[in-house]
């Protein structure tokens, strides 16, 4: 893989790591199956996308676009909580309703950024070389992201968020409201994924009202193979390692598309990448219960 | 330790290698977003273009391609591993790769295709003078002259249906210029969306009562499930005219448009021009030549549709 390649997969994997977040937070922390990402994701782009066509400055635009994930993750908690809809169908009606409002937003299926300010241009002013300076400005904003979220989930709301996925009873025995923490918990959740489609759509030029489809997909394979690799209980372990199981997983969809040289065709690749991360699952599982084979036999 | 410096050698043997074949080889690296039959007949046609043209796969010509199986995150990634493989051409086909190669690079031609419009795509500044890396041949189709056709197949046409991708460029374009088209000679235009290719059938059959007649635009989602939208079509007895030639073979009555494989060789020479060390902002976009109307009779028999003698003899292509 080329360094450009490598560069480029590591921007889209912590891009991604602030979809995984959004995952974790909904799946992990509150145990609520949510979909709505297909929709914000795009949904982010389309908002950013927008408002920077019509001369909003692009750091505004991006916040826009948080407040519009955050407003799908809101409407799923309200189908959820209030109208009392299975959590899982809750989503996935926000999820098909934003393509809707989302080719609503732009006017059509696809705006172009290319020549627009976004906040990348802005550094790029500074003379710092696009293949650096985006990289590393995604990485400071997921690095900043992935420290606020863990200082909330180590505050005392933070606690109680927690404790609403493990045992919701609990929480309004002690006065909470499920329900609160529930939108709460939604909107941090999607406003992270409206972030990540804001960012994408900035450093690639387009939003495309198709670029949510698998977005699910993707931030589930990124949590479970991120905590799979990296267990551990602490939450600052569990944070790092969602986003680093993104990274992982473009960093495997990057191999499957350089593998055009043992006979596979380029239909292939969602079978590669497929393979792939099973591949990294199933190791440490195998190398665990190998060892655990020896020392069984050791005792003998 | 020992490991490390092994790993490193053949690394560095790898890519000594491989910069040594590429000083003889000129390297096209196509990025097409789906695989449909469309799409897979232009790319196909850029091949067999560049081998006219002298460039033969695996001589003197590396011609790498992937798809994006439909999603614009991987169709960015596959941008991104090819612009770092820094091919002498990129090729974009269909409108996200094309934004995708484009914004991953300023200094490698790109040259886009199968684009219905780089404009809005933002993907050139003007047509005539792209002026910066990016050039290309946009696969707009003649929507006027559809809407003739359709008149002449069906007299007193009063309703056009048209099934697309609301969520797709090229669609979205497409009806527009339908709609405009339509509006001027006071035909209604009912519009079926299909956001997947599974929803065409199902789009078909809503409108299929309503109109006279079914268009089908050279839209990626349609074009991937164009049987199942002649299927009901032809069911209701009603005619589908086309965008794309291709069509014909699969049922439609008629087409009037392009041979995708045409445009791919017709792509060959924006990418032979680069090649050559053209510079691609000089480019002025071209659009895909030779619109050909064929025809179906077996369909059109069985439609009870009347074909005129004139209409025959401008088909270029008849089946029987």
């Amino acid at each position: 893989m080329s360094l450009f390649a490598f560069l480029g997969t590591l921007e889209i994997g912590l891009i991604y790591g602030l979809v995984a977040l959004g995952v974790y937070l909904t799946f992990r922390v509150l145990d609520f199956p949510d979909l709505t990402v297909d929709g914000s994701f795009p949904m982010g782009g389309a908002v950013a996308a927008t408002a920077i066509v019509a001369g909003v400055n692009p750091w505004l635009a991006t916040g826009f676009a948080i407040l519009a994930g955050a407003a799908c993750g809101l409407v799923t908690a309200f189908l959820a909580v209030r109208c009392g809809i299975l959590h899982l169908l809750a989503s996935i009606l926000t999820m098909i309703a934003a393509f809707s409002i989302n080719i609503r937003i732009m006017g059509r299926p696809n705006i172009a950024l290319l020549g627009e300010n976004t906040i990348f241009t802005s550094i790029e002013k500074f003379g710092i070389d696009p293949l650096y300076g985006n990289l590393g400005m995604v990485f400071v904003i997921v690095l900043l992201v992935a420290f606020l979220i863990l200082r909330l989930l180590s505050s005392d709301f933070g606690l109680a968020l927690r404790a609403t996925g493990v045992n919701d009873a609990m929480v309004a025995a002690q006065g909470g409201s499920v329900g609160y923490y529930t939108y709460v918990g939604l909107a941090l959740s999607n406003g992270l994924v409206g972030l990540a489609g804001a960012l994408f759509t900035m450093s690639n030029s387009f939003a495309d009202v198709t670029s949510g489809v698998g977005t699910i997909v993707v931030g589930l394979a990124a949590v479970i193979l991120g905590q799979t690799l990296l267990s551990g209980r602490q939450l600052w372990v569990a944070v790092i390692a969602v986003i680093l199981g993104s990274i992982l997983y473009r960093l495997a969809v990057a191999f499957a598309l350089s593998t055009g040289m043992f006979g596979m065709q380029a239909s292939d690749l969602n079978l590669i990448t497929a393979v792939l991360v099973a591949a990294a699952l199933i190791v440490p599982k195998m190398k665990s219960k190998v060892r655990a084979k020896i020392s069984r036999r050791k005792t003998k | 330790m020992k490991n490390i410096h092994f790993f490193c050698c053949a690394l560095l043997v790898l890519l000594v290698s491989t910069n040594i074949a590429s000083a003889k080889t000129y390297k096209v690296a196509v990025s097409q977003i789906v695989e449909h039959p469309a799409l897979d007949a232009t790319r196909q046609g850029l091949l067999d273009g560049l081998k006219a043209k002298g460039y033969e796969q695996g001589e003197n010509l590396d011609f790498v391609y992937q798809t994006a199986q439909g999603n614009p995150a991987i169709a960015v990634q596959i941008a991104k591993q090819f612009v770092g493989e820094k091919p002498d051409v990129l090729v974009g086909i269909a409108t996200p790769t094309a934004q995708a190669l484009a914004a991953s690079t300023r200094t490698i031609p790109v040259v886009f295709t199968a684009v219905t419009d780089p404009l809005g795509a933002k993907l050139v500044k003007s047509l005539e003078h792209p002026g910066a890396n990016v050039t290309g041949l946009s696969d707009l189709t003649p929507v006027a002259q559809h809407v003739d056709l359709m008149q002449e197949l069906v007299p007193g046409l009063k309703a056009i249906g048209v099934v697309y991708n609301p969520g797709e460029a090229n669609g979205v374009t497409l009806v527009e210029l339908l709609k405009k088209a339509a509006k001027a000679k006071n035909i209604k235009v009912v519009e079926g969306s299909a956001l997947k290719s599974a929803d065409v059938q199902f789009a078909a059959r809503i409108i299929a009562s309503k109109v006279q007649v079914i268009y089908a635009p050279t839209d990626n989602t349609v074009a991937s499930a164009i049987d199942a939208l002649i299927g009901v079509a032809n069911q209701a007895k009603i005619p589908v005219v086309g965008g794309s030639t291709s069509f014909v073979a699969n049922g439609a009555v008629a087409s009037l448009g392009f041979d995708y494989y045409q445009v791919g060789v017709q792509t060959a020479d924006y990418v032979d021009a680069v090649l050559k060390g053209k510079n691609p902002g000089d480019m002025a976009v071209g659009f895909a030549k030779g619109s050909d109307l064929f025809l179906n009779m077996k369909v059109a028999d069985k439609l009870g549709i009347s074909i005129s003698d004139e209409l025959l003899k401008r088909a270029s292509n008849i089946i029987k």
